[in-house]
Formats: C-alpha cells, structure tokens, sequence
C-alpha cells in the first residue's frame, strides 16, 4: 500500500488503521534484511507513514474523537514498534551470525613465526637431578672445572705417587713461566666439590654436584673428552653403606622409573674404603632386562674427612658419583654421544622445555 | 690387564668341571675383580700348522702382488691318485712377511674363525685357494701384529706339519681377561687370583707362594744396595735374591705348554731363559730377570742414578736419567757399580742379556720400592710388566720363591744345575699391625656380623689375629696385601667377602636444606627464558686456538687471547681453555649451518677461564691433613676466576616467513633484545651504549652493555661483516655475551619493594623532536623522563626517521609519555606544564627542536 496515490487515513477509521496496521505488520515480517527493514520502518513508521500521519491528524480532533483516535491509534503504533524492535533483534542476530561465517580461517595453518627454542637434554637432566636431591633435603654445591690438582687429588686420597692418580687421563695446564708445574688441571671428576664442600662448611653435610669434567679420551661413540658427572655426599654420624644403597636406589628410581634398583660390587677408589661399583637393574636394556654398570661409590676415606678437618671416629660419610652422558644415553636410547656434544639443533629439539 | 686361563688357574684352586669363562667372571667380580673381556674359544674346525713348500709372486691387475703358495699340510694335504695325503695345498696370501720354508698356521675350509669367519675353498686371482694362512689377528691372538704368523719366530719349533694349531696356540681354551684395580697388585698373577677365587666360591686353594727356599749362601753373588736419596725416605730396594743355573742348554726349547700359557697371557714367547722369568712372574706374579752370568761383575750394587746419567734398555731405547732413578748396576774391572744393568722394576738392559750362547744365568728376584718404580716407569714412559707389579706392591715374601721356581724350571727344561750359592739381601720390614674394634665393621657398613664371622674372614685372606685390648683385635694383614692400612680397609675386606648384598638399604633423613642457591634459581630462570625465546640451548668443548682468535679478529693485545694452555690438549690446534664462549658456540653455529638450519636461534651457558696476571702455581701440599688458611688461600690464588656466562647466536630468519606474508631477519635488535631478555628476566634493566666497539661485532651496529652501576657485562650485535665471511656464516648474523655471574649477583638485591598502582586515568602526550643525529634515542628518553618527573608513567621512544623533511645530519625521534597522577586526576594544567618543561629542557640539553 503506498501513500502517495490513496487519501489520507482518518484517525476514527478504525478498520482502515487495523488494515494500515496488518500491512505494516506483513511488511516488517517479511523484510529479509536490515536494510529492507529500514525501508519498512520509513513507509509504515516513519513521519510520513500512514500512521503517522493519523496520528497527527488527533491534534484537529474534537474532544471526544481525540479520545477515540487516541485509543486507536496508540496501541497500533505501540504493536508496530515492537514487531519492529523484534525484527531487527532477529536480523541483526543473523548478520552477526553471517559475519562470523564468513570471518571463518583454516585453522590448520601454521603459526610459528618464531621457531621453538629448547633446553639442551644435559641441562635438563642436571636440573632433574638437582630437584631429586633438594626434594630430600640435601643441597646442590658447585666448583671451579679447571681446579687445583690438590682438590682433585690429593685432597681425595690420591697420592702424587698413587697408580690411580696416572688412571685418571688427566688434562694438565701448562707451567707458568719459571715454574715446574702449574699444580692445576681440568677436573677429572667433581670429587674437588666434595673437598671444597668440607672444607668449607660444617657438617652435617648432604650435598650433590652436577657438573662438567674432563678426561683425555678421543670422542668417540661413548666417549667424550668433555662430560658431565653428578656426585652426591653425605657426611653425618651413624651414615653407613645401608644408608649409600637406600640413597641409590632412590635415586635410581627417580632416573629410571619404580622398576629401577641397585646393587654393588667390591672396587676401590682412593677417597672410599669401602668401595663399590654400582650397577643399575634396567628393564629397557637390549636384548633384555639386565645389570648395567652406572657409577662407583663408597664410605669416604677417614683421610679424605681428616684433609677437611672432620674427626673420622665421630663422623662417616658415604659418596658416590656417576656420568650424566650414560644416564642420559640410558634413559633417553641415544646411541651415538655425537648427538650429545655436537650442538645440532635437532637433537635439543626432540627434548623442548623438558617435559 | 691380566689373562686368566682357566687351566692355568686350576693348578692353584680347585674349579669345578665344566667351569665357563663367564661364570669365572660372575665369581671374581663379587670379590671385585671385574670382566674386562672374554677370549675365546675362538677357533673351531680344523687349524694346522703347516709349511710353505713354494711360493709364487703373482702381480696382479689392480696393482696387488699376491702370493701363490704350496702349504705342505701332513696328513691335511690333498691325496695323490694313490689315495695318500701327498699333495700340498694350494693357498693365495696377500701378505708378504713370510718366505718359503717358513712354518705357518693354516685354516682349512670347514675352520671358523673369529668374527665369526668360515674358511671354505674359493675362486681368486684364478686359483683355487684351498684354505686360509693366518695372521695373530685373524685367530683374535691379538692386534698389534700385521702379517702372518710365522710359527718359528714366536717360539713354536719342532712340531710336524698337520699339528693341531688351535691346541698349539691355546685357542681352544676360554681365556678371562679381568680389570684389577690399583690397591689389588696381587691379583697381577694367578696366585692371587686363584686366592680370590676361593674367597668368592669357598674352593680350595694351594698357595704356591708358601714354599720351603735354600736359606742365603756365604758364597752368593754378591750384592749391595746403596741408596742415598730414598722418596718419603723409603730405601729404594729391601729385598734382592740371586739363584745362579749353569750349564744350561743354550738351544733348549721353551716347552711348549710354556710358550702356549704366555701366548694366552698376551706375551710373546722368546727364549727359555726369558720364558721361564716370565711365567714365573704371571704365576706368582714377582718379577725377575734373567742375567747371562758370564756378562754381570760382582757386586751388583743398586744405587740412584746419578743426574744425567745415560742407559740403554732392551728396547733399544737410550734413556737420560734422573737422580731419583734407581739403578741396577754391576762392578767391571772393579769399578764398584760403574755399569748400569737395569733400572730398577722397569726395564734391564742390552750388556747382559740373555743371548743365543748364554749357558750361565744369574736370577735375580728383587723388591723394590712401589713409588720409585712408579715414577721412573711413567718418566720414561715404560709401562713394563714388572713396572706394573711393583707399582702396585709386590709380596716381599715372594722373591726367594720365584727364584726358586726359575731355578727348577731352568734345570728341568734347561739341563742346568742349580747352583748352591744363593744370595739374599733381606730388609724387609713386617706389616704393621692394625688395632681393629670389632664394632667398626657395623659402624661402616650398617650390618652387624658376628665376631667369629669377623675373624674367619680377615684369617681367610691370610690376616693374623691376636687378642687386643677390650672390643678389639689386632690384625696383621698378610705380606701381599701392602694396601690394607687401616680398619677401614679391613671393613672392606669383611663387607667384600660377605657380600655387599647383605647390607639392606635405608634411606638417610637429611636435617633439610636451603633448596636452589639465587644462583643456581636465576641460572634455570634465564635458560628457561631464552629457550622460551627461540633459542636452542647447546654445549661445545672449551678448548680453543689462535686460529680461533684470529678469525674472530681479536686484535693483538685483546685480554681474550690471554688465555690457559693445557701442557696436554686433545688438540695443538686447541690447546687453549676458551676466554669466552662466542668462539666456541660459533663453531657450533657453523656445524648447524652447514647440515642445512640456516635460519638458526642458539645458546649456551658456560664457564670461561680468565687467567690472572702473574698467578702463581697452586702449591703442592700432602693430602691427610688440613691446611692452613694460608695455605687455602695460596690454592685460591692460583685458581683462575671462571665466570658463568651466557651467549647467544641468532643467523637468518628470526621471523619466518609463511602465509601470513615475508619474514623477518634477525638483527642487531634481537640479539640485543636477547640480552637484555637475560636481565630482564633477572630484574637487572641492561643499559646499552654506542660509544665502544668491540670484535667480533660490527663496529656500528654492537651495543655494550652494562649494569644500572655502569659495570660493563656483556656486548650484543651484529657481527661485523668480515668475521661473518671467515667463518663461513651467513651475513648479519647476530650474537650476544654477558657475564651471566655478574647479571646474577647485581640482580641480588632483596625483595622488590612495590609502589601503590594508581588507579586515576592517563594523560598521554607524544612529542616528536629533531635532534642531531648523534644524539642517542636513549638519552632523549632519558631527558623526558626526567623532565616529567613524578607523573611520568611511562616513557617510550616510539619512531625514529631521517630524511629531507629533517635535514642532513638530524633525525626525528618521535617520543610516548603516560602520565598520570598518584593521588588524582591530572588536570590539564598540570599535563600542559609537564608538556612545556620536558619541550624545554630536551631542547636545552639536546638541542632538540619540536616538530
């Protein structure tokens, strides 16, 4: 129904408002869009609507007709704001709808503009072994890698003359000018803590040292010039060998899983009496669950404590130490210490944050 | 290491039927002799001797000259039409250290060899070679020897053609070869593993060590020892027995069960004389050398070396001497100890060696002081057989009884006779006794044996015991057993021999720790943060070398190539202990970049070695003992500082490019940002300065970095552009280095103390100023702060361009404030007042003009 080509609607016609009404409520219903919408809402309630129009024509209304037209009038125009306000609810609902179709992406895209970093897979298990030993209570000393041979040695029970002392591989540092010898080496093992460590504080002690050593071996698929260690000691009165293999074999199961034990064999070290090789029962072994040798240990040697100041009469101690490499090569089947040592990013990859 | 035969073994202690090699190895090492390796059997099938009857050189195609032999193999050759054995076999050998004539070990098909290798008759360099002539490496004999085994020369004489070889050699036989720690030098012989044997399994044990010897003669060859410069004041000689056996047949054969047992123990049969002196010494495990005696003066006298003294062992080696050397020497025309015949338990001498015509033979049997063979033995580098008992301690009982047993074999397999005069020289002292309570054997091991079980032990591994005073015991330990000074060693003893499986474990209560040191936290948090950043955390070896330096253009007089060398580096291209970690991680830069990551992020945390100016030596001091404060402080004096750092490389894209459009290069920027990332994450706010440069960075583009103290810690940039080409690295590839220790200690300033966050809304003003192009952006933003004040919030350096519209020589550096009050809303008097004192003093300070 258009208004330009029809008389204006009398504000008394009751049928025709009804009519008027019906068609403006038909349009708004029917209007597909919001912008078909905004047509209705000017043709049917917009100033020059028929509506509208009756609506002012109230003002030239006699008294009692005012009334009439009133009552008419007003509720029609109150429905058709509704229908209106309702329409557009639905309509702009749907366009919201529409938009985020069409907003849609393939999630399946890449979105790695910054490639992953990672921690290397040594660091990481240092730092497992480190949360293993303050989780008991003990804590995590460390020292100088290239060391006075006397912490390495001969503070440990390893005389200048003593066959063990040539076993090691050492790596020496050069004589300053004018000297004999520099008295200085690369650490063969982080023992040198251990010495420091008592020399240093007072006991009781419980302490573990992961860190880097050094040996004069050819790198090779198993061995590595350059490697890493974690040795633990405990200094106390009462400790004995019960408490060695309590402490290792808690620590086993926390590298290898509750299956994991241990067990020793008679060795020497010179900074232990007793002494023990220490073998890991590992359930992964090739070709079947077995023993593997994973480190040495020991009571520490009454001269060891008597070098850092310790009554060995009123305090033992037990030490033992093992190679982070072979722990690592262990639990994580790496089968070539290459990958260990040579930095490829591949390799620390696999490993990510640790987790 | 010592080889163990098991047939050898069993004339000491019983071993049972059927004894394996790997269950002899699962015995001894619950006693703590290890496995160092199983030999053999290694050979099956048939394995000959046989006798190279002719031989063809026959130069072949690719260059090879091989050799066409006719090996004439007994009862083994092929059958003439008669039906015998007649016929030699005919064998192709590329190996050419051998002549017609020569008696060799043949493998014929059907033999399986080590590897496993099956010998078969087979096509090549167009003969039929019917069979295989053997080289010691092929029979797994050993490595050391090329070529084949020319039987003669090792000693095997007189056996027919066709022999049983694999019985000659003792191939057939399971040989352990066991690692024996340093404090068990008895176990260098069969007599002390036979011993230990019977501690592990409880079977029994003859001691050949215990034997009845002929008592020392007026008439025995005389010998002095005279030593004036013993070590630790230890005479360098306490004990020194001669045996004299004349008329001994100079062409007697070794037996050949002799020359088989020193095959298996991996020595090289010589000579009778020679033969005997060693099986003696691998049975009893006391070295001894053989003299001819026609060629040694009396008296042997043993003395030190005089300083400079030359002498020339048997392997033909001349060696200048030291004066802690001791010597062997002998008196010729009465020169008293004039020539040098040995150095004591390392190495004898060429003047009188047994030789080809030696009828007369002097034995000496000797003991000597483990530390003075040490020493000589590692100065000259002779790591004899003897070197290595003597180090270790040898029994002093022992030298009269291996004399005695050279002497019966000389006689039985020599045709000598055993001459009554004997010499003994006998100053050895008895061990010490050591006071041992009873209760340490639980104080140590947690386990509470039973006295009995305590003593039945110790008197098993030849301890005396007598009574001590109250809950103890006195033991003397046994002449073997040097190393057992102490009750701790005789613990060991007892837990060893019990078995440590008897000790239960028990998990220790430790009183509780302090957890993470700052240090040991900060360092986790940084290689957490970089890793979280894109770098990949590697480790590289510290070793460096000047080559190093120089492609990283470090000008001469940089402090980073004042650095450490070792006196025995893997590599003399790298004898230096890295200054910083930049070098090293470079090369690990490199490694990644040539397999193909060209757009790379990477790591690593590490200690560098900054040796100080004229440090001393550490001092040597005895261990046992505490040492002074002085003496710890000269220890630490001599140590060189080791500082932690970190640093990262960044090569290629730091941003990748995809389909979200280009990527993004890493630059100077993110290598920075690495850095400061590293003090960040430490709470330490890195300042950067463009006032210095320093290689390997780009002079323009490396930033030095400091501590808020104006500490210098580190440098981050772009590495300059001809370090880049040297190295082989791809261009503007960046780097950063900081003293993480230094980061870490300026970050340890107690709990943050935080300031109350306002809740009243911003004031933002942006400013953009002209400022000569040298001005840093930095202390334009530093002004800015300043100027506002208290209500600056927060202050950010957000363009910089140059161009026309500026001018040459000026930059515009546009500049974000945020300002806002603690108390109220800023009015707009107030921001227009911070807004005219920040215009006016930038342009006081830095001259800068407003856009």
């Amino acid at each position: 129904m258009s208004t330009s080509d029809t008389s204006p609607l009398s504000p008394l016609d009751a049928a025709g408002v009804e009519a008027a009404l019906a068609a403006a409520l038909a349009a708004v219903a029917e209007a597909p869009d919001l912008d078909a919408l905004k047509d209705v809402r000017l043709a049917h309630a917009g100033d020059r609507s028929p509506l509208a129009l009756a609506n002012r024509a109230i003002g030239q209304l006699a008294g009692p007709d005012k009334a009439t037209a009133g009552k008419l009038l007003g509720p029609a125009r109150g429905r058709l704001n509704q229908a209106l306000a309702a329409r557009t609810e639905v309509l702009e609902a749907e366009r919201a709808a529409r938009v985020l179709v069409t907003e849609a992406v393939d999630v399946t895209l890449p979105t790695d503009r910054v490639q992953a970093g990672a921690r290397h897979p040594l660091e990481l298990l240092q730092e497992q072994v480190g949360d293993f030993f303050v989780g008991m209570g003990w804590e995590i000393a460390e020292g100088p890698e290239l060391e006075a041979e006397w912490f390495n040695f001969d503070a440990l029970n390893f005389g200048v003359d003593h066959p063990a002392r040539q076993m090691q591989d050492t790596f020496f540092v050069e004589p300053p000018a004018g000297a004999e010898a520099s008295g200085l080496v690369l650490r063969t093992h982080t023992s040198p803590v251990q010495a420091r460590t008592m020399l240093s504080r007072d006991v009781p002690i419980y302490i573990a040292c992961p860190g880097k050593t050094f040996r004069t071996d050819e790198l090779d698929a198993t061995h590595t010039p350059v490697f890493h260690q974690v040795e633990g000691l405990a200094v106390d009165k009462g400790l004995t060998m019960a408490h060695l293999k309590g402490t290792l074999d808690a620590f086993a199961r926390a590298m290898f899983g509750p299956e994991a034990r241990t067990r020793l064999r008679p060795s020497f070290f010179p900074f232990t009496e007793p002494s023990a090789e220490m073998d890991l029962w590992f359930p992964q072994k090739k070709g079947g669950a077995g023993w593997i040798e994973w480190g040495g240990c020991g009571m520490v040697n009454p001269n060891v404590l008597r070098t850092a100041g310790i009554d060995p009469d009123e305090y033992t101690g037990f030490a033992f130490g093992m190679g982070l490499e072979r722990t690592l090569m262990l639990r994580h089947a790496i089968t070539d210490m290459h990958d260990i040592i040579e930095g490829d990013v591949r390799f620390s990859r696999q490993f990510g944050m640790g987790f | 290491m010592p080889n163990i035969a098991l047939g050898w073994l069993g004339e000491h202690v019983e071993l049972p039927a059927g004894l394996t090699a790997e269950q002899l190895a699962a015995d001894l090492v619950r006693v703590g002799l290890e496995e160092e390796a199983v030999h053999g059997p290694t050979v099956t099938g048939p394995l000959v001797v046989g006798t190279v009857v002719s031989l063809v050189k026959e130069e072949q195609k690719n260059g090879k000259t091989i050799n066409w032999c006719q090996v004439d193999v007994g009862a083994h050759n092929a059958l003439d039409e008669a039906g015998q054995p007649t016929l030699p076999r005919g064998i192709v050998c590329g190996a050419h250290n051998f002549v017609e004539g020569d008696r060799v070990v043949v493998a014929l098909p059907g033999a399986v060899l080590p590897g496993p290798f099956a010998i078969a008759s087979r096509k090549t360099y167009g003969h039929v070679s019917d069979g295989m002539i053997c080289s010691q490496r092929e029979l797994g004999l050993g490595e050391d020897h090329d070529g084949i085994i020319v039987l003669d020369r090792l000693g095997f004489t007189g056996q027919p053609n066709g022999t049983d070889a694999v019985e000659l050699l003792g191939l057939g036989e399971q040989v352990l070869e066991i690692n024996v720690t340093p404090d068990r030098g008895y176990c260098f012989s069969m007599r002390g593993v036979a011993r230990e044997y019977s501690h592990s399994t409880g079977a029994a044990f003859t001691d050949p060590g215990l034997v009845e010897t002929p008592a020392a003669t007026a008439d025995g060859f005389a010998v002095e020892v005279d030593d004036d410069a013993p070590i630790h004041g230890q005479v360098g000689c306490d004990r020194f027995v001669t045996r004299i056996v004349r008329g001994i047949d100079p062409s007697a054969e070794t037996p050949a069960w002799m020359k088989k047992r020193l095959t298996q123990a991996g020595m090289r049969p010589i000579s009778l004389a020679v033969d005997v002196t060693n099986y003696v010494m691998l049975d009893l495990g006391q070295p001894l050398h053989a003299y001819d005696l026609a060629k040694v003066a009396a008296p042997i006298v043993v003395r030190r070396a005089v300083a400079g003294e030359t002498f020339t062992t048997l392997d033909d080696v001349t060696r200048t001497l030291t004066a802690e050397d001791l010597l062997i020497t002998d008196s010729p025309d009465g020169a008293r100890a004039s020539r040098v015949q040995g150095i004591a338990g390392v190495m004898g001498g060429q003047v009188s060696e047994v030789s080809a015509t030696t009828t007369d033979v002097l034995v000496e049997a000797a003991h000597f002081d483990p530390v003075t063979v040490a020493r000589s033995a590692r100065r000259h580098k002779i790591p004899s057989e003897a070197a290595k008992r003597f180090e270790r301690g040898v029994d002093p009982m022992l030298p009269p009884v291996a004399a005695q047993r050279v002497v019966d074999l000389l006689v039985e397999h020599g045709g000598g006779i055993a001459d009554a005069a004997v010499s003994d020289l006998d100053a050895t002292v008895a061990p010490t006794p050591i006071v041992f309570a009873w209760s340490e054997t639980a104080r140590l091991t947690g386990v509470e044996h039973p006295r009995e079980r305590i003593a039945e032990i110790l008197e098993q591994i030849g301890c005396t015991l007598t009574a001590g005073e109250g809950d103890t015991v006195t033991v003397t330990p046994p002449t073997w057993r040097p190393d057992l000074t102490g009750p701790e060693h005789l613990v060991e003893e007892v837990a060893r021999i019990d078995g440590y499986d008897a000790i239960e474990p028990v998990l220790p209560t430790a009183p509780g720790g302090t957890g993470l040191t700052y240090s040991q936290r900060a360092r986790r948090s940084v290689a957490r943060a970089l890793a979280e950043a894109g770098f990949v955390e590697t480790l590289s070896y510290p070793f460096v070398g000047v080559a190093q330096h120089d492609a990283l253009g470090l000008p001469a007089d940089d402090e980073r190539r004042r650095a450490l060398r070792l006196a025995n580096p893997m590599s003399d291209e790298a004898p230096e202990m890295r200054t910083n970690l930049l070098t090293t991680l470079l090369g690990t830069v490199r490694r990644n970049v040539g397999r193909g990551f060209t757009d790379l992020a990477v790591s690593e945390m590490g200690l560098v070695t900054l040796p100080r100016e004229g440090a001393p030596a550490a001092p040597r001091l005895p261990g046992g003992r505490r040492p002074s404060d002085d003496e710890l402080a000269q220890l630490a004096a001599a140590v060189p500082d080791q500082p932690r750092h970190v640093a990262g490389v960044l090569v290629g894209a730091r941003e990748r490019a995809g389909w979200w459009g280009a990527g993004r290069a890493a630059g100077w920027e993110d290598a920075l940002e690495a850095a400061r990332l590293v003090g960040r994450t430490l709470g330490v706010e890195l300042v950067a300065s463009n006032d210095a440069e320093c290689m390997p960075w780009h002079p323009g583009r490396c930033a030095r970095l400091s501590l808020p103290s104006g500490e210098v810690v580190g440098w981050a940039g772009e590495l300059h552009p001809q370090v880049l080409e040297r190295l082989d690295l791809p261009a503007r590839a960046s780097a950063f280095e900081l003293d993480l220790d230094a980061v870490v200690a300026a970050s340890e300033t107690g709990p943050v103390q935080a300031t109350p966050v306002s809740t009243f809304p911003p004031a933002k003003e942006d400013f953009a100023f002209v400022v000569d192009a040298a001005v840093p952006a930095d202390a334009l933003r530093a002004v800015v702060a300043g100027a506002a004040g208290e209500l600056a919030e927060d202050v950010r350096v957000f363009d910089v361009f140059t161009g026309e519209q500026v001018g040459e020589g000026r930059k515009s550096v546009a500049v974000a404030l945020r300002l806002r009050g603690a108390t109220a809303t800023l009015t707009a008097e107030q921001t227009a007042e911070v807004r005219g004192r920040v215009v006016k003093r930038a342009a006081k300070e830095l001259g800068a003009q407003l856009r």
